[in-house]
């Protein structure tokens, strides 16, 4: 995730990679991993924390001021932490939204192509 | 074609979702989504979420999630029965090919495609969802994702930077971090074609802002190993 500050805010965290910040700590589908730190509900997290937690390595890009946290790698050293799927929303070619969640019961067939 | 295969498995409960993964956005994609006239839901991923939160590093890659929202195969290579690449090596007897094509062609001749085995895996999946020998436990889907190391993930936010600067107009800016990300990560497909899309060079041709080209990458690489073989 793109970052203006080092501090994260939970809701842009949990949109962008999924991790969804609790009492329990970090968790992102059946998985929960403890934090060095107790937050308050609502409350802005350092991404160092995240970076060192999780193994999102923090990525600067000084001259715009920027940063991205990378996505987790030191859990399951895989690109997947869980099975559980992520909450893809996307824009179709007009723009509108869709959750590929909201076309449950169906079976979903994810498919990537591209015009490159 | 994609829409050809939802027209026979949405009926058995499987709905096909395609994704473009796209940088340059909805205008680069709209001519071939609207010429493919989709009845299924056609997305655009401009910023290659499917990469970051899925592990897709090529294309064409399918992810099947099940009707409890439980990936049950992870990022593989997919095809609906069938590829305009492999048509590239179906050509009348006598026809002369120019030599930039045939190497093409040899190349893609030695890579692991195979549409027919795609399509069966598809159909088992969509006959007999849990019970099919190809939807995995949670376990094998995780441990078959694609492996994620601190270097790999750096390689990423490389590339989410690129995009980030790219989309906001900085496009010589994109450059350093996209070229940091093919060095962390270099067989990760998506993320070099994507940045070569935008260097006006041919699919296949050098250019002057990266080291190297679809083809020298493949040929470099071996073409046997550009798309894993599916495994049941």
């Amino acid at each position: 995730m793109i970052l203006n500050s080092l501090l994260v805010d939970p809701a842009t965290l949990e949109t962008a990679t999924g991790w969804t910040i609790k009492t329990e700590g970090a968790c992102k589908g059946d998985v929960c991993v403890p934090l060095p730190t107790s937050l308050g509900p609502g409350s802005a997290i350092d991404a160092h924390v995240l970076s060192e937690s999780l193994g999102m390595p923090l990525v600067a890009d000084d001259a715009h001021g920027l940063w991205a946290l990378g996505p987790e790698s030191s859990i399951t050293g895989r690109a997947l932490t869980t099975a559980v799927a992520p909450d893809i929303v996307l824009p179709d070619l007009d723009g509108r939204p869709v959750r590929i969640a909201d076309l449950r019961p169906m079976k979903v067939v994810l498919v990537a192509w591209a015009s490159w | 074609m994609w829409q050809e295969l939802r027209a026979e498995l949405h009926p058995l409960g499987v709905e096909i979702v395609t994704v473009a993964l796209d940088t340059g956005g909805v205008e680069v994609v709209r001519p071939w989504i609207e010429a493919a006239r989709p009845e299924h839901p056609s997305l655009v991923d401009v910023a290659h979420v499917l990469d970051e939160r899925l592990g897709v590093v090529n294309v064409p890659n399918a992810v099947w999630i099940d009707e409890h929202g439980m990936i049950v195969r992870p990022a593989e290579p997919a095809w609906p029965g069938r590829t305009p690449v492999l048509d590239m090596l179906k050509v009348p007897e006598g026809t002369v090919i120019p030599p930039a094509l045939a190497v093409v062609r040899n190349e893609i001749s030695r890579m692991q495609i195979d549409p027919e085995r795609s399509l069966a895996m598809l159909r088992d999946w969509a006959e007999h969802g849990a019970d099919s020998r190809y939807a995995l436990a949670p376990e094998q889907v995780i441990a078959r994702s694609r492996p994620r190391t601190g270097e790999l993930a750096r390689a990423a936010a490389h590339f989410e930077l690129g995009q980030h600067l790219h989309r906001g107009g900085d496009h010589d800016a994109a450059i350093g971090h996209w070229r940091e990300a093919h060095r962390l990560d270099p067989d990760n497909r998506t993320y070099k074609r994507q940045a070569w899309s935008f260097e006006g060079a041919d699919a296949v041709g050098p250019n002057s802002a990266y080291d190297g080209s679809w083809l020298s990458d493949v040929q470099a690489s071996g073409a046997e190993s550009y798309y894993p073989q599916l495994e049941a």
